[in-house]
């Protein structure tokens, strides 16, 4: 068994109620920090600990907090970032339904870190059963003397507050969310200013991901030291992996991020294996915008070295043979699923989710998913392909904020790897509307220093 | 109008926000007033709501029309709202959409005759590991088949009479 | 002395220019002028928030600064990137850049009609500008192109969606120029659209300047709409004494003969109005009595309205009559004097309409 630091005590009958969670050395974490650590010190031991933003970009937390600015008599703001809305990524929701006292510990070690009084945890909308709980869990705290004025008599105040969404994934965008939290509509702000200097309200503003803030726990209960030797060199500690797709056992799992994808796949202790005894044909590792993979180069780098589940590991290659970590998204394809429709389903996604605000995006998302559509219903033309790539590569990079990266990668990985799939989809409209491409080479073994498709 | 315990639930929400930023309020507002005012937000109930968070009313409808879960058409009593992006997808969220289809006759988007049911596509919810799946109303509907989707509209035809 | 404030030097195409900190680098590069300067569908100078929407204004910074000289990893948005010191700017001399810009271009025109013949805003439309100078020649675009209807908002002004690139100008004036806004962003992705919600007219004193601010032909004057094209007028300047305090009362007349057939603001080199004017003024001072009369309007030379125009034009001197010792040409021959063939007694300028056959047999 793998070890865990965030669900080691997940199991435990009634966790999520303030009592049973207390009774298990909950708030430990907390009680040390405020009432035997400076802000600086806790700083410190987060900085030590090598902890790497969990919502996708993977900034490392400590050297994020040490920018929020420090006005005199400007009130800074903690966010947490519970828009959970990258397809393929459905960790948070567990751990606010399951553990919310451990995201309230977190987030008030972290606001004692980085002296905010108020904290607003801003929850996708259509996770409307959850503020329920986490308001519940709120009350408790409170009603316990861990929130509110004058926390466990140590004259540190703070207010947590549950917002919704109201379906938008571009909210996930810290400037978006700031927005929307301000009620206004989710158009990502252009940055500098960032929200370390002026945020929320114009004031500092530091914007976490849930998993990343509930980090904070077990850092300061273990020491960031002591953290920063779970896993593999800069991907330290452990990561909380939803896996889904065609598995056996589709669920959340918290790993540490030590062990191989080849493992994570098909040990009985994480996805149990691909499902139906079918095999295995691609995977999307961190989220639907990271670059999808072949199995034969998701299960090995082009290096021929064993991918593991870190940073490091799932990026190696860059994007002409690598992915992306990202938000921890892990989607299976099987040997029967079509690469086309699946970017297809992303392009509409990413297309339905773009703000509007600038132009490569706002146009172009359109314009591949409608391409997309004509090749996956039979009526593309080999052009088609090369119109794709080239769109893809106008909208990455050009727009004000990452979803235009995060809908140009995935169709730009899908041709890059599965070309011959989507030349197929070309060749054979009648064929295409029937059956699927299969496995076709893509988990053969691969000859060593491979060439990109494109 | 609201009644005197949702506008206290008002007040109680813009008391979460500094004083003068009580903008912030509009969303967790807007959906209050959804739920109160028939499930969706006509050009009257936006209005209101502009008025009591002291907003133009451009503001209000700016913010309704970005956010994919205010309705500004009337809906039916029960939503469904299927998801089809990528993972469930893959776990067959096309033939769950068709079956709802077929079940109860009506198209995406479209509401049956008796004003029951409404079918939505949505992209999507972060179910992703209990695909398929839809949302109705509050809740997730997870590991759908078409049995289950029998036994749900079974269930909302009872619990309307 | 005075103090001297510290300049930021800037290099920019690798033309050097010094600016104050906190210039944007399009306000650089516009400081220098040119063909470096990067074209701007979104940003207006006088508009606080605007830009860094369309994307037309990519550029890359090839070096940070002098103190962190490394190069930004994206292209960046000039109207809202701010200069560093020792920072170096490609713009034109960038092949990715242009690239880019192309792209941008032809998103731009992707569900933009192609229908300029018809629509009032050519020949003063910054999008045919920006595609002729930057885009592509053909579109690649094969799939049906977002349409909308036509909408008037109040009795004066139009809007025309379909035509629209959300450039958001037009709803920074009524945010910054009106105390009301009526009109805002509607929807989200590609199907926002600029609306009202509930229809309506938008009512104030500044409105109209909506209709200058807009790069396309989405908000045009109702007054003016189809009853001519620009390049067949003149353009003078003029002004009036304006009631309104925040007017300015300085304006362009675009007039044929002595009608005055509609009245903006003014513009500079980069479509942006010096100054505001009120609606009155906009569409209510339609006669030449209204105003004094400046002199004419000073358009760029590559714009098709200065086609028309008479700026600079010189009358060339008549060395015919001057060789001729100032008689007139006309009076070189007189060919009654040597025929009888063509009737002297008969002058054609006293015959009412075009001469006919019946008019010799006329005894």
């Amino acid at each position: 068994m793998g070890r865990k630091l965030l669900f080691d005590k997940a199991h435990i009958e009634g966790i999520r109620y303030y009592d049973v969670y207390r009774a298990n050395g909950g708030y430990g974490s907390a009680e040390k920090a405020l009432k035997s650590m400076t802000p600086d010190q806790v700083l410190d031991e987060v900085k030590k600990s090598g902890l790497r933003g969990r919502g996708g970009a993977g900034f490392p937390t400590g050297m994020k907090w040490s920018f929020i600015a420090k006005p005199e008599g400007v009130p800074r703001y903690l966010v947490c970032n519970a828009d959970e809305s990258e397809p393929g990524t459905f960790k948070d929701r567990y751990l606010m339904e399951f553990i919310p006292h451990l995201l309230i510990e977190g987030l008030l070690i972290s606001s004692y870190t980085l002296g905010c009084n108020s904290c607003y945890i801003y929850i996708r909308g259509e996770y409307a059963w959850i503020p329920d709980i986490l308001e519940q869990a709120i009350a408790e705290a409170k009603k316990n003397g861990w929130l509110g004025k004058n926390i466990q008599g140590t004259g540190f105040d703070l207010e947590i507050y549950v917002q919704r969404g109201a379906g938008a994934y571009i909210c996930g965008e810290e400037t978006a969310l700031i927005e929307s939290l301000e009620g206004k509509r989710g158009n990502p702000r252009i940055k500098p200013p960032f929200p370390a200097v002026k945020g929320l309200w114009d004031c500092p503003t530091v914007v976490n991901n849930v998993e990343t803030l509930a980090a904070v726990v077990p850092i300061l209960r273990i020491g960031g030291e002591e953290y920063s030797k779970y896993g593999i060199g800069k991907s330290t500690g452990t990561k909380l992996i939803s896996a889904c797709g065609n598995i056996n056992k589709p669920g959340v799992y918290e790993i540490e991020m030590n062990i191989s994808v080849e493992e994570f796949i098909y040990s009985d202790e994480y996805c149990g294996g691909i499902a139906n005894g079918k095999r295995l044909k691609a995977c999307i590792p961190g989220g639907s915008s990271v670059p999808i993979l072949p199995a034969n180069l998701l299960l090995k780098t082009a290096k021929g070295e064993q991918r593991m589940m870190t940073y490091e590991s799932l990026s190696d290659g860059g994007f002409a043979t690598g992915s992306m970590l990202g938000s921890g998204g892990f989607i299976v394809l099987d040997e029967d699923q079509c690469v086309v429709k699946n970017t297809l389903t992303f392009a509409r996604f990413y297309h339905h989710e773009s703000c509007g605000q600038c132009s490569p995006c706002r146009e172009g998302t359109g314009w591949m998913k409608r391409v997309l559509q004509n090749i996956e219903n039979g009526k593309g033309k080999m052009s088609d392909i090369d119109l794709l790539w080239d769109i893809q590569r106008k909208i990455e990079g050009n727009t004000i904020c990452p979803l235009g990266d995060a809908a140009a990668w995935p169709v730009a990985a899908a041709i890059r790897h599965f070309r011959d799939e989507f030349e197929w989809h070309v060749l054979h409209p009648e064929e295409a509307t029937k059956r699927n491409y299969g496995l076709a080479h893509y988990a053969d073994p691969l000859v060593i220093a491979a060439p990109a498709a494109v | 109008m609201f009644s005197e315990e949702k506008l206290n639930k008002v007040k109680e929400i813009i008391a979460r926000y500094p004083a003068g930023k009580q903008k912030s309020a509009l969303i967790p507002v807007l959906h209050l007033a959804q739920e109160e005012f028939g499930g969706w937000l006509s050009a009257e109930t936006m209005d209101y709501v502009a008025s009591l968070l002291q907003i133009k009313p451009i503001e209000v409808y700016e913010v309704a029309t970005f956010y994919s879960m205010f309705n500004l058409k009337p809906v039916g009593k029960y939503v469904f709202e299927v998801c089809q992006t990528g993972p469930c997808m893959l776990r067959g969220s096309d033939n769950i959409i068709d079956y709802i289809k077929k079940k109860l006759d009506i198209g995406v988007g479209e509401t049956t005759k008796d004003g029951l049911f409404t079918l939505k596509t949505v992209e999507c919810l972060g179910a992703c590991g209990y695909a398929p799946m839809m949302q109705l109303g509050k809740h997730f509907r997870e590991h759908l088949t078409p049995e289950k989707v029998d036994a749900i509209i079974e269930e909302c035809r009872v619990k309307a009479n | 002395m005075a103090e001297e404030k510290k300049l930021f030097k800037v290099k920019i195409d690798n033309i050097s220019v010094e600016v104050e900190p906190g210039t944007t680098i399009l306000n650089a590069a516009r400081r220098i002028g040119g063909d470096i300067v990067p074209p701007a569908m979104c940003y207006y100078s006088k508009l606080q928030g605007s830009g860094g929407k369309c994307r037309t204004c990519l550029v890359k910074v090839t070096k940070g600064s002098e103190a962190d000289p490394r190069p930004m990893p994206k292209l960046v948005a000039s109207c809202r990137t701010t200069v560093m010191d020792g920072m170096e700017v490609a713009n034109i001399t960038s092949p990715e850049v242009q690239e880019a810009r192309k792209g941008v271009v032809e998103f731009l025109l992707l569900n933009h009609p192609l229908d300029c013949p018809v629509c009032d805003q050519a020949g003063e439309c910054h999008l045919q500008d920006l595609s002729y100078e930057h885009g592509a020649e053909t579109t690649r675009y094969e799939f049906k192109r977002r349409t909308f209807d036509r909408i008037d908002i109040g009795d004066k002004i139009q809007l025309h969606m379909t035509r629209c690139i959300l450039c958001y100008r037009c709803v920074f004036t009524a945010d910054q120029l009106t105390e009301k806004r009526e009109h805002g962003v509607l929807g989200r992705g590609e199907v926002a659209e600029i609306g009202t919600y509930i229809h309506q007219s938008l009512d104030n004193n500044f409105i109209g300047n909506v209709i200058d601010v807009c790069p396309v032909g989405a908000l045009t004057d109702k007054t003016f709409r189809f009853k001519n094209r620009v390049w067949f007028l003149k353009a003078v300047d003029a002004h009036r004494q304006c009631e309104d305090p925040k007017c300015c009362g300085k304006t362009v007349l675009w007039m044929r003969g002595d009608e005055v057939f509609r009245v903006t603001a003014r513009k500079d080199k980069y479509g942006e109005v010096e100054d505001w004017i009120c609606d009155t003024c906009r569409f209510d001072k339609k006669d030449v009595k209204d105003w004094v009369i400046e002199g004419p309007r000073n358009i760029d030379r590559h714009s098709v309205i200065s086609q028309g125009h008479y700026v600079g034009v010189h009358k060339p001197k008549d060395t015919l009559v001057e060789v001729l010792d100032g008689r007139q040409p006309k009076l070189l021959l007189d060919i009654h004097t040597v025929s009888e063939v063509n009737r002297p007694d008969i002058d054609l300028s006293q015959i009412d309409g075009p001469a006919h056959s019946d008019d010799f047999n006329k005894k």
